[in-house]
């Protein structure tokens, strides 16, 4: 019989700067009176989008006698948005999040999220206090040098000299092949976007935030997620990310309130699903009524706890900063 | 053969790429947030030994290379092919020179030897790490010299060159690391 690894796959002292990490996140917000929330785990509803699967459970008991399908979040962002249109102002939240799928040196299929919701903020004023508080929590860490803002475009125009705007798949492959980035198979003749995520991961990322914080914003429609339009040519999607050392951090988005559009969004992605064969996850309808009822203008972000702890502490896989992660779990 | 999904994939497992059986020797996995799942994977072909990168998109599948690692006595070599033997089933395998490679120069008669196999032919040889062999050619050595150091060439009962020290003679018996191609010991017969 193999040995049981009973042992803690992070250190002690990593444990320690975790728990010294969530305490100064809740000491940042407090003063700032943003309130701290915590919204279920699991739910009825569950996330749409294709790229990321939710594990799903069932709950028999009292109101439901033959079992009711519920969801694991993928974030906390549904219910935070029925807080916000109920009137709580600034909140945030550390919540443990669930993804299936998904493991790797920066992956576990449970992980801890930061999420917060700015009343008022746009996706740049969000920006500048991610970046406050990172700069905070990795000072006399990481020698970081003045945070850097670009975007979606720039950063396609300065690392690989093309304009995710304008270039087609063929442009896109064309541009893999030249880079010597090795082509997957099946990808699709119709659609740019996992190309871009091709060039992105292998070209682009590991050379992104070398020693400062880099937010990337202003997406493509097509990967506005959760993020409300800009109207123009091409409308651009309120989002950004933030890269530190080659690794991705946060996501975060100036809010769409539409019920329309977000209805709208929902019923794209499960039609997505559908054409690849994946299941239809039931939409929140919660989440549309709230909208429906008036979500206040506001910016929200998503960070990864652990990564954060990886980057504070100088490790390389998030295996060393989790105690038990899935493989040991 | 079994296909194998990404989720699947480790260092060691053996797949088919191009028509061709690979080793995994790395394996990582990739996402943006909002994005399309990679594998990057690191793989070894064990035709050629080349090692090159490829990428899945995650979820997706290859198929498994039927490559198995046994151990196969040598027999003999006809002048184009070398002939195994399997102890156990008394099955006789050849092989030729694209599979014994830099092994061939080892090879004693009756040795047992790790034979990797493609879909049952072989297609690699790896001799044993350590060989005994015969002497039969090298220069006689300067009397009274036990340090060995400096040395000289001296042939094998195969063919194979190796360095020895200046006190070894012809006609005796040494002990091999094929690995290295370096004499370890004088063995008594």
């Amino acid at each position: 019989m193999a040995h049981p690894a009973w042992r803690p796959s992070a250190d002690l002292a990593t444990l320690r700067l975790r728990a010294e990490l969530l305490a100064r996140i809740r000491a940042f917000f407090a003063a700032r009176r943003v309130l701290e929330v915590e919204t279920p785990a699991l739910s009825a509803a569950a996330i749409t989008e294709p790229n990321l699967a939710s594990f799903s459970t069932v709950y028999t008991g009292p109101g439901s006698r033959y079992g009711q399908m519920l969801y694991l979040h993928t974030s906390p962002e549904f219910p935070m948005k029925r807080l916000l249109a109920a009137g709580s102002g600034c909140i945030y939240q550390i919540a443990r999040v669930f993804r299936d799928g998904e493991a790797g040196r920066r992956h576990n299929p449970e992980f801890t999220l930061l999420e917060w919701y700015r009343v008022g903020f746009d996706h740049h004023r969000l920006m500048d206090e991610v970046a406050e508080l990172a700069t905070a929590l990795l000072a006399g860490r990481l020698a970081l040098a003045a945070p850097e803002r670009l975007s979606y475009c720039e950063l396609f125009q300065r690392h690989l000299d093309l304009n995710p705007h304008q270039a087609s798949v063929v442009d896109l492959a064309a541009c893999a092949g030249a880079r010597g980035v090795p082509i997957p198979p099946g990808m699709p003749a119709d659609d740019a976007n996992p190309w871009l995520d091709l060039l992105l991961t292998h070209c682009i990322e590991p050379r992104l935030g070398a020693g400062r914080l880099t937010f990337v914003h202003d997406y493509l429609a097509s990967q506005a997620a959760l993020a409300r339009l800009r109207p123009g040519d091409p409308p651009i999607g309120e989002r950004f990310e933030l890269y530190l050392n080659g690794v991705e951090l946060a996501n975060g988005f100036h809010e769409l309130g539409d019920a329309g559009e977000q209805r709208r969004r929902f019923e794209a992605e499960n039609a997505a699903r559908r054409a690849l064969g994946l299941p239809v996850m039931p939409v929140d309808e919660n989440l549309l009524a709230a909208l429906e009822a008036g979500l206040p203008d506001c910016a929200g972000v998503a960070l990864g706890f652990d990564r954060l702890v990886m980057l504070a502490a100088g490790k390389a896989f998030i295996q060393d900063v989790i105690a038990f992660p899935v493989n040991i779990a | 053969m079994a296909t194998y999904s990404t989720n699947e994939f480790k260092s060691g497992l053996k797949i088919m790429l191009d028509g061709d059986p690979y080793a995994i020797v790395e394996n990582e996995f990739v996402k943006p947030g909002k994005g399309q799942a990679f594998n990057r994977v690191k793989v070894r072909n064990l035709k050629t030994g080349r090692t090159i990168e490829r990428t899945f998109k995650s979820g997706d599948t290859a198929e498994g290379a039927d490559v198995v690692d046994v151990e196969l006595q040598y027999l003999y070599n006809d002048g184009e092919y070398w002939h195994f033997m399997d102890q156990q089933s008394y099955e006789q395998l050849t092989a030729d020179a694209a599979a014994v490679g830099d092994a061939a120069k080892w090879l004693k008669e009756e040795a047992i030897c790790q034979v990797t196999l493609w879909n049952g032919v072989p297609l690699s040889v790896a001799a044993p790490n350590f060989v005994i062999m015969t002497i039969v050619e090298t220069d006689p050595g300067v009397r009274g010299d036990t340090s060995g150091g400096g040395g000289k060439p001296a042939t094998l009962e195969t063919g194979a060159v190796v360095r020895v020290p200046l006190f070894v003679q012809s006609g005796e018996v040494i002990k091999v690391d094929t690995r290295t191609g370096e004499y370890v010991s004088r063995v008594k017969e």
